[in-house]
């Protein structure tokens, strides 16, 4: 609160703003900020409870949040490893792998939902193997939808853990291998522990990006209720024919990306 | 570069020794490095410390005492020589032989002590006693211990960040000790410390080296840490030892310029014969009891001097003598004594409750002289005065 203030007073110390500068950028603020208080203002509030208990609404609720939460572990599970590779590696082509790793950050995700089917789809090289061996079909399913947040929302966890362990001081793992602490033992027990703070930046970015996801979960897994028809899916079917069911389902999006942006304001949206 | 061993590196007989007997051998590109414009830094060091022994790398900074120190870790490879702990190689270049960092029984105290942030005091201490085996209350215990120890006791749930710089410097300690380290390194263990700090903890850092019963290496760029926490000395300049012995040799018969400047004296290179020391006219050790006065002016080249000492010796020798042993006159004394030369004063400071003159001429040098004294001489810089030096005040030894 302090800091706050103390900012705010060197703020108003400042020179006066050009108005060159400042007129584009109220504007701006304005194109930024009135549709999200557009869909405040529309938001039947009255019949919000009612309409958040909707089956069909909750059915999309507990899809997105599981999926979401699924693909973020997967995130984890492979990500922070592939993190630790970009940053710690020495082998040849590291800087090719870190751009493509980092393909689909830029990707359109429809993009990324058509090269998943390519790969994972029955006719697909994995797909086809998985088909004939196991029985496994994974398009249209809900391992589907997690795959495809996963294959989007990735390489954010990436790019933020790997930027904690570039800035993390090897000393403090060299000073824990002079304690008898073993490779292995320096990274869970020193390394991890001090980007934590990068690692829950990336983890909730991750979620945040794999709840929002849209074209290439559409592309991949489908629209089915229930399944595979998260939030974004059912807000956009809902548009066509229940305008106030889209208000809502967006409504809550909105509340969890700001959830999500407070929470990670100091790392995020903090100047540096 | 490391072939077969030559005679320095037959351990037939070292190996069964205890402490540490290293040589350490460390090549390096300086280009990326503060560039001294040679290219290549080589750090080559023998160092042999007893259990129980402390032994302080002595030297400027970038000598290479913290490539040496960890080297000794294992948290850098040597290039060429060995590291013998115990009796027990860690580290052959030549043989094949290199154990990691993990698996030596050194601990070490860093520079700005590097305490884990995430953990608190105990865990920090705890973290050694861990890796090594113990249960996690066994280690905890073992931990508290140490904190009581070092006089810590009642600091165990802080974070390293809620410590002030001399409590963490006693934990980082606890914490190497907590593994019982055979060898012990301390890389510049009080230089982050303020002076008062500094005072207090230096006496209770060397309580503890005396009561550690392992080999130490302290790395230091202070004469005084050295001289107080070290039963040995080891003086390191360029990557080489210079000067080797207990406190009292080296700041009697100083060999370089960086420890005669370390202890105030002035110091020369020359050729005796008898009690006639034939000073180089520029000489090696120039000499300067200050390293703020450089600028020794036309008057550096001159007559070579010749000093006489009481002392007598026949070879290259190096001739001392303290600034207080400097007598300064306007006109050339009377019944001169030996030692006179004419000299110009390049500078004047205080120094203590004395000021100090720095004097050029054939030689550089510093006097020392009272206020009272400089008030009458009416010193002021490029007056020219005459600089005796009587033959008792100068020891001259063997370079």
């Amino acid at each position: 609160m302090t800091m706050n203030a103390i900012s705010a007073t060197r703020t108003r110390r400042r020179r006066r703003i050009p108005a060159a500068l400042l007129v584009p950028a109220v504007i701006g603020l304005a194109f930024l900020i009135l549709p999200l208080a557009g869909l405040l203002a529309r938001t039947p509030w009255t019949e919000l409870p009612a309409r958040l208990a909707e089956p069909e609404m909750l059915a999309a609720l507990r899809l997105s949040l599981i999926t979401a939460t699924a693909a973020t572990a997967l995130s984890l599970l492979f990500g922070v490893p592939i993190a630790w590779l970009l940053a710690r590696g020495d082998f040849p082509g590291r800087s090719v792998l870190r751009a493509l790793v980092t393909v689909p950050l830029v990707l359109p995700p429809v993009v990324g939902g058509v090269a998943l089917l390519l790969v994972f789809g029955r006719n697909g090289i994995v797909g086809s193997w998985l088909y004939e061996r196991f029985d496994i079909t994974i398009p249209f399913s809900t391992t589907a939808v997690v795959l495809a947040m996963t294959f989007v929302s990735m390489p954010f966890l990436i790019v933020s853990v790997e930027g904690s362990l570039r800035g993390a001081d090897l000393r403090f793992e060299e000073a824990a291998a002079t304690l008898g602490a073993g490779r292995w033992t320096v990274f869970t027990h020193v390394t991890l522990p001090m980007v934590a703070p990068g690692v829950l930046a990336g983890a909730v970015l991750c979620w945040a990006r794999a709840l929002g996801e849209f074209g290439a979960t559409i592309t991949f897994a489908g629209n089915f209720p229930g399944r595979t028809q998260t939030m974004p899916l059912a807000v956009y079917l809902a548009l066509q024919t229940d305008l106030e069911a889209a208000i809502v389902l967006s409504l809550i999006l909105l509340a969890v990306s700001v959830i999500v942006l407070a929470s990670l304001r100091d790392r995020w949206t903090a100047t540096p | 570069m490391s072939g077969a061993p030559g005679p320095a590196e037959n351990l037939a007989d070292g190996a069964a020794s205890a402490g540490l007997d290293a040589h350490l051998v460390v090549v390096r590109d300086t280009n990326r490095r503060d560039s001294g414009g040679h290219g290549e830094f080589r750090l080559d060091l023998r160092l042999r410390v007893a259990p129980g022994e402390t032994v302080a790398l002595l030297g400027p900074n970038g000598a290479g005492k913290t490539t040496a120190l960890r080297a000794l870790a294992g948290l850098e490879p040597i290039s060429e020589g060995h590291v013998i702990l115990n009796g027990a190689p860690l580290d052959r270049p030549g043989r094949r032989g290199w154990v990691p960092p993990e698996q030596r029984r050194i601990g070490v105290v860093f520079q700005d002590y590097l305490l884990f942030p995430h953990l608190n005091a105990v865990d920090n201490v705890a973290f050694g006693p861990r890796r090594r085996g113990r249960g996690r209350a066994e280690a905890r215990a073992l931990a508290a211990g140490w904190l009581g120890r070092v006089g810590m006791e009642g600091f165990g749930k802080r974070r390293p960040g809620q410590l002030s710089g001399g409590q963490a410097q006693r934990v980082a300690l606890a914490r190497a000790l907590a593994t019982e380290p055979a060898l012990l390194l301390l890389d510049e263990p009080l230089s982050a410390l303020d002076a008062r700090t500094r005072l207090d903890t230096r006496v209770e850092l060397h309580r503890h080296l005396a009561g550690h019963e392992g080999a130490a290496v302290l790395v230091t760029h202070d004469p005084v840490d050295a001289l107080m926490l070290a039963d040995r000395l080891v003086v390191v300049e360029d990557g080489r030892a210079v000067q080797e012995g207990d406190a009292e040799s080296v700041t009697a018969r100083p060999r370089t310029d960086y420890i005669a400047r370390l202890v105030g004296l002035n110091l020369y290179r020359g050729k005796a014969e008898g009690h006639q020391v034939h000073l180089s006219s520029r000489p090696e050790g120039s000499g300067r009891a200050d390293p703020r006065e450089t600028d020794l002016g036309e008057h550096a080249v001159g007559e070579p001097l010749t000093l006489t000492a009481a002392d007598s010796l026949d070879g290259q020798a190096f001739a001392a003598f303290a600034p207080s042993s400097v007598a300064l006159y306007l006109s050339r004394p009377e019944g001169s004594p030996r030692n006179t030369w004419l000299a110009m004063v390049s500078g004047v400071h205080r120094h203590g409750d004395n000021l100090r003159v720095q004097l050029a001429g054939p030689i550089a040098a510093a006097a020392d002289v009272t206020p009272a004294a400089a008030a009458q001489l009416g010193l002021e810089p490029g007056q020219e005065v005459w600089a005796t030096v009587k033959a008792t005040e100068i020891r001259v030894y063997p370079a």
